[in-house]
């Protein structure tokens, strides 16, 4: 069972956010760190294949610099290598392109059974990544997953609705996206964070993987940002210490706005 | 200013439209001078009229044969597109939404916007508006390149008014072609029970953070206190994470935006993920034993206290007056 995991190194997402004052999208070049959702799909992924009874879990990622910090955090959770599909004129990619840099880096992989991603990054939360992917590879999809479970070539999971859930399953290979909270993501040992760092990072340009400049990045985004402006303010109200009376404020409050 | 032809991808839950498409038909109505509908699922003759009542003058449906819906929804759009040339196709941000608006943009090669909060058209040109940053910056983007554009819009970003229009002429599509795509195929639904009403549609909605201290305690302090309002229990980021509440329940930035008339957020720090989701509503109160907690800065009425006292005490007091 050879599993793929889309993974993207984001700003850490506890330091206020910034626009660039020139291309007016998210400035992305300080520190970056593994997104948290992501840790999920490599946490799912790594407990897939050791109930498989083996294979590889790669890491597939991409980004206009050659940062890893937040690859080597996937790595010394135990997956086995990472390919980093990375080249400055990926600056300003949209979804789609994303999308496509991530479908050529599994096709180059290769002999991939599942591709595993979360249902949005938190930096850009476009939300369409996995689905994309599964159409340019021509594979199923099985999204918002809150469980996964594996057998005899197929993949079967738990789809989240706004009802419940339902049961969908297909052959693979397939492109599962997995819900947030669905497992909880393993902290990496000191053995394996040691491990970590002489684990292969496959380093690729755009121009290795078959796409060339003109599509990526601004050129392939076919979108400008055209305002940028604060939101009206929200005034703060009265705020107050708990003297063990306050639960009536709430209940007069309540009152009040007449929703008892 | 108009485009010539928008389009909505509607959705139904449990045979009835959901009050995301009625929003995006009453949007398209302003912005399209004509209004159609793609539909998956087998019952597009009971839904007709009502699609036509927010504006609607036909609505092609597909059958779904147990896939996805929006697997087939993008099949189906794919090829309608080539027929019809719509300009814009608008669709709700929500799971069968975004499996649409995705493996279509991926056929057809356009760029996406979503998690809109706004579609403008001014002069030949589409924008869509989104909330950054907590919702205290907001962006407009312009679509640019060839049509249709594709946009997804956050539910509870526009009122859904009728216009009193006549049924939609109903159009069957078929012959579609699935790939590998059609695979997946759902095997069983799962309702579970839900008591009162739904997270974006209620009144009332009383989330739940990190500072309710554990799993268990989100049963009797925040499922409680939503029950006693008649309201629906909604989870910061942070508890989702953690497992403690399925996705469905998130309120934020890559959860659900909720615009209540009270809005109760509890043991909630106020993270700039979370705030985007509900700032809008009319009415905030926030309890929450940090005095600096961020969400105190937009909490009408604020308490600085445990919640693990306060809340109990609020649910015996409605108790009390019920």
């Amino acid at each position: 069972m050879n599993i793929a995991v889309c993974v993207k190194q984001i700003p850490d997402p506890a330091v206020p956010g910034e626009l660039d004052p020139e291309t007016k999208t998210l400035k992305r070049d300080g520190k970056l760190i593994l997104d948290e959702s992501d840790s999920f799909g490599v946490e799912m992924a790594l407990q897939l294949a050791e109930t498989a009874g083996g294979g590889d879990v790669t890491l597939v990622s991409l980004a206009p610099n050659d940062e890893v910090s937040g690859l080597r955090t996937a790595l010394a959770m135990g997956a086995a290598k990472a390919v980093l599909v990375s080249d400055p004129a990926f600056l300003g990619s949209d979804a789609l392109t994303t999308a496509k840099v991530i479908a050529k880096a599994v096709e180059r992989v290769g002999d991939i059974d599942l591709v595993l991603t979360a249902t949005e990054s938190t930096d850009g939360y476009t939300g369409t990544v996995p689905a994309q992917v599964a159409e340019l590879l021509g594979w199923p999809s099985l999204t918002f997953a809150k469980e996964v479970e594996l057998a005899d070539g197929t993949v079967k999971i738990q789809r989240q609705t706004e009802a419940g859930y339902d049961v969908v399953e297909a052959s693979l290979p397939a492109v599962v996206s997995v819900t947030a909270g669905v497992v909880e993501p393993r902290y990496p040992s000191f053995k394996g964070i040691m491990a970590a760092k002489s684990k292969p990072v496959d380093t690729l340009t755009a121009s290795d993987i078959g796409l060339d400049a003109g599509q990526v990045g601004w050129a392939g985004a076919r979108q400008t940002i055209t305002k940028v402006e604060a939101a009206p303010e929200r005034e703060a109200g009265e705020k107050i210490e708990d003297d063990g009376e306050a639960y009536t404020r709430v209940v007069e409050y309540l009152e009040k706005v007449k929703v008892i | 200013m108009t485009l010539p032809k928008v389009w909505v991808f509607a959705e139904a839950e449990e045979g009835a439209l959901t009050s995301a498409t009625l929003e995006l038909l009453t949007k398209a109505r302003e912005i399209g001078e004509q209004v159609e509908a793609v539909y998956v699922g087998d019952d597009a003759d009971a839904l007709a009229d009502l699609l036509g009542e927010y504006g609607a003058s036909t609505v092609y449906a597909a059958a779904t044969d147990g896939v996805l819906a929006g697997v087939v929804g993008a099949a189906a759009l794919s090829k309608l597109v080539g027929e019809h040339n719509p300009d814009l196709v608008l669709f709700a941000q929500s799971y069968d939404g975004r499996d649409a608006i995705a493996r279509l943009s991926a056929r057809l090669d356009r760029p996406v916007l979503t998690n809109g909060a706004s579609v403008d058209v001014g002069g030949d040109a589409a924008t869509v508006g989104t909330a950054i940053f907590g919702g205290n910056t907001l962006v407009d983007t312009a679509f640019e390149g060839e049509r249709p554009y594709l946009a997804a819009i956050r539910p509870k970003s526009f009122p859904a008014e009728p216009a009193g229009g006549s049924a939609a002429a109903v159009v069957a599509v078929d012959g579609l072609d699935l790939g590998r795509a059609g695979e997946a195929k759902v095997l069983d639904h799962h309702v579970e029970e839900r008591e009162g009403p739904k997270l974006e549609e209620a009144p009332v909605v009383v989330s739940g953070g990190r500072g309710i201290g554990a799993a268990e305690n989100y049963e009797p302090l925040v499922e409680e206190l939503a029950k006693m309002l008649k309201g629906a229990s909604g989870a910061s980021r942070a508890i989702v994470d953690a497992g403690w509440v399925p996705y469905a329940k998130q309120v934020g930035q890559t959860g659900k935006t909720v615009k209540p008339k009270v809005y109760i957020a509890l043991g909630i720090s106020g993270a700039t993920q979370h705030m985007v989701g509900m700032k809008s509503s009319d009415n905030i109160i926030a309890v929450n034993k940090d005095p600096e907690a961020p969400i105190f800065s937009v909490a009408d009425l604020g308490i600085v206290g445990d919640v693990h006292k306060v809340v109990p005490q609020i649910i015996e007091a409605l108790k009390a007056k019920a």
